[in-house]
């Protein structure tokens, strides 16, 4: 779905919801005292009706519902505007406790704004029930028992059956945790205003404001642009080399006559198998000024003193780029190794008649018909090498550090790893907050495009 | 190959290629290969008459078993943190491919409202950086006092909850499967859910396993967020939290041959499970990335 096609979709929406309004209003006019009493009390008319499951179903959910928003959301999202106006409180008796939290009013807040919306969708749901039912009824025919309510959860509604708990878990786990932390990002949520005992406040865009200027050598806005250079170089090599190298390799193996095939796909994929943690400490610290290979190459009289791999910049990303593909050489490997053996051998044999080279065959057959099939790989790669927590981390935590640089950031951070520093060490949630953000647009910015161009690809070309 | 035999003068040129390509090759299996041996080497450097640390050369002069005896004695807790990470990663693979099975199947074979915007909302959820939400996943945690003592089980919730949206391996897979069978089944009274558990999982033994062992695999280099929820509480370390420290704290000089060791003991099962399941890796993957 591009951009435009999102804006067109908003007048059918409107459309769409004056017309559900208008059913509502319908539902009221045609109904019967049973289904008008469901307007207050849902599901009510299910239950006059005997239909016990959806009845019982209904009226617990409102009851729930509405408990948790009088309850306890209730008290958090009226102090939404404000996230709170008494850091502490004095009791009568002289001491002093905390007061508002912000943090609970901004998280809990959320989650009361969407559990209405649920309430309301609950409420629809009822009505349409009611309303189908009226209908059946009218047309003289049985209403659906409680049997078969119950068993078509296994059955014609099993998606909802399947679908129930890991679409609440992510509500809770990812959905709700990143409506909040969008929200963090407009507020002044740092070191210096933690709740509990401190308020934070809502500060407009002044943290978005704040990440672009570029006034003096240690601002925010010199330190982002600095990360996010790097963060696309570095996803740039890291994706499109290994990509390339992978690819042959996997040819080279795949070549008539190699023998020994599996012995040598295994000893690749070793770096698969064995966790991160372990083969990239290791490989870091083999490069570290006093690991093994300075050591070595001092024994040997080739360097006279240690070569700063991870204290020079330029250094430290040539490295980590070249030891990333220890580790993504073999995934490539292992996928164009499967893929090749999709080409028509006849395609090679006729192109070999033709009188083309080894070189010229990879161009005109191989390269494209890969290009082809693995440009979603190629996307996803990408986006991935964007977030790649791990190689930088491991291999030397987004170093070396600088005073040029804000926010604890190296030169080798990426913008995820500069987030996690943002949070870790130097508690600004807002800036990494505001950070996140700006990942996820530029990731999306990357995918929308290479969206969009795939599509052209796959009309011109025909290898379907 | 035909083609090769009836030209007899091109087979030598063949062959002098492959020549090459087998010294490429094995240069390429000795830099993939050696770190390992290093490790392995000086894992079994002697701690107490050698040092621990970053040495200058590579064959320890001693062969010895201290580090893992270290490793094994009441020293450190590495046996319960290698217990907490085993406990977190068959718990989390056996969860997570269900939760990945239930949620294929229903996005791959039924048709529902609202089926499209779910796909698209996990979608875009997916663009989010992971480690954005961790202050706000630590609180939701430590409501439930899922921090600290109890960090594994916080941790396998947390895998648990959001195994949901990693389902386009297995839904693509679920695709392949012709869906006649599904309507030959129904006809016949079937349910959904029979047809779920009787035909759809028995046909799909190799996505599975590939869902199960990339499940278990994950927890092993977890570290970030495992070290936020434990945090200084070594009882609920993993090993990748725990042994990190050996690597990067100031006494790590003392430290590195034990981490070698430790590095071994992890990296030997899951690489030997790994290797055994490598066919259905492959299957995984290759198919993930093509249909994307």
């Amino acid at each position: 779905m591009t951009i435009k096609e999102g804006f067109a979709k908003i007048p059918t929406f409107f459309k769409w919801l004056g017309k559900d309004l208008k059913e509502i209003g319908i539902t009221f006019r045609e109904g019967g005292f049973k289904t008008r009493i469901s307007y207050l009390i849902m599901g009510l008319g299910q239950l006059l009706r005997g239909q016990y499951v959806r009845g019982i179903a209904m009226l617990a959910g409102q009851i729930a519902l509405l408990a948790f928003i009088f309850g306890f959301g209730g008290q958090y999202l009226v102090q939404l505007g404000t996230l709170g106006t008494r850091a502490r409180i004095t009791n009568p008796n002289g001491t002093v406790s905390y007061g508002d939290n912000s943090f609970f009013i901004l998280l809990y807040g959320i989650l009361t704004i969407v559990v209405i919306l649920l309430y309301l969708l609950l409420w629809r749901i009822n009505l349409k029930q009611n309303h189908e039912a009226d209908q059946l009824l009218a047309k003289g025919k049985k209403l659906p028992s409680n049997r078969s309510d119950l068993s078509s959860l296994l059955n014609r509604n099993f998606d909802k059956t399947l679908l129930a708990l890991p679409v609440i878990g992510i509500f809770v786990f990812t959905v709700l945790p990143i409506l909040f932390m969008i929200g963090v990002a407009f507020t002044n949520y740092d070191f210096n205003h933690q709740p509990p005992g401190k308020l934070f406040s809502w500060v407009g865009f002044e943290n978005f404001k704040n990440l672009f200027s570029t006034q003096g050598s240690g601002s925010f806005g010199t330190t982002f642009f600095t990360v996010l250079g790097w963060t696309l170089i570095w996803a740039f090599f890291a994706t499109f080399l290994t990509y390339f190298l992978g690819m042959a390799v996997a040819i080279l193996i795949n070549k008539k006559g190699i023998k020994f095939k599996k012995m040598w796909r295994t000893f690749l994929v070793i770096t698969i198998a064995v966790p991160q943690f372990v083969s990239l400490l290791y490989v870091g610290k083999m490069f570290a000024a006093d690991g093994l290979v300075n050591t070595y190459l001092l024994k040997w009289g080739w360097i006279k003193e240690a070569i700063p791999f991870w204290t020079n910049p330029t250094l430290a990303k040539i490295l980590i780029i070249v030891i990333n593909l220890w580790i993504g050489i073999p995934y490539t490997m292992l996928i164009v190794t499967g893929l090749l053996m999709n080409i028509p051998e006849e395609l090679y044999e006729s192109a070999r008649i033709d009188g083309a080279n080894a070189f010229q065959t990879f161009r005109k057959i191989t390269l494209p018909y890969m290009l082809f099939v693995t440009g979603p790989f190629l996307l996803t790669q990408f986006t991935g090498n964007l977030n790649n927590f791990n190689v930088i981390f491991l291999l030397n935590q987004g170093n070396p550090q600088s005073m040029n640089l804000t926010g604890g950031a190296g030169y080798t951070d990426l913008l995820i790893t500069w987030l996690y520093k943002l949070t870790i060490n130097n508690t600004d949630y807002k800036m990494a907050a505001v950070i996140g953000i700006m990942v996820f647009l530029v990731t999306m910015i990357i995918s929308v495009i290479v969206y969009n161009n795939m599509g052209s690809i796959k009309d011109e070309e025909g290898f379907q | 190959m035909s083609n090769v035999q009836a030209k007899e003068p091109k087979l030598h040129k063949i062959h002098s290629h492959n020549g090459i390509a087998y010294v490429v090759l094995v240069i390429i299996s000795i830099i993939w290969v050696l770190p390992f041996v290093f490790l392995l080497l000086q894992s079994f450097r002697s701690y107490l008459t050698e040092y621990g640390g970053m040495v200058n050369y590579l064959l320890p002069k001693h062969f010895s078993l201290d580090n893992y005896k270290f490793l094994f004695s009441g020293e450190c807790k590495f046996l319960r943190w290698y217990g907490n990470t085993l406990i977190i990663a068959s718990v989390v693979s056996v969860l997570q491919t269900l939760i990945v099975i239930c949620v294929s199947y229903a996005l791959s074979r039924m048709r529902f409202a609202g089926r499209k915007l779910l796909m698209n909302i996990w979608l875009v959820l997916g663009m989010f950086p992971g480690f954005l939400t961790m202050i706000c996943l630590y609180f939701l945690l430590k409501q439930m006092g899922l921090t600290q003592e109890g960090a594994v089980p916080g941790l396998i919730l947390i895998s648990v909850a959001n195994a949901g949206m990693g389902y386009y391996v297995c839904k693509g897979y679920f695709d392949t499967i012709p869906k006649s069978l599904d309507e030959a089944a129904l006809i016949d009274g079937a349910s959904r859910a029979r047809i779920l558990v009787q035909m759809t999982i028995p046909l799909s033994k190799p996505i599975i396993i590939y869902t199960a062992l990339t499940a278990f695999m994950a927890p092993w280099c977890d570290y970030v967020f495992a070290s936020y929820v434990a945090f200084g509480y070594s009882d609920s370390y993993n090993v990748a939290v725990a042994m990190q420290r050996w690597v990067w704290t100031n006494d790590y000089q003392g430290y590195f041959t034990r981490f070698c060791a430790g590095g071994i003991l992890v990296a030997i099962p899951v690489t030997i499970l790994f290797m055994c399941l490598q066919k259905y890796y492959v299957e995984g993957i290759t198919g993930g990335s093509v249909k994307g």
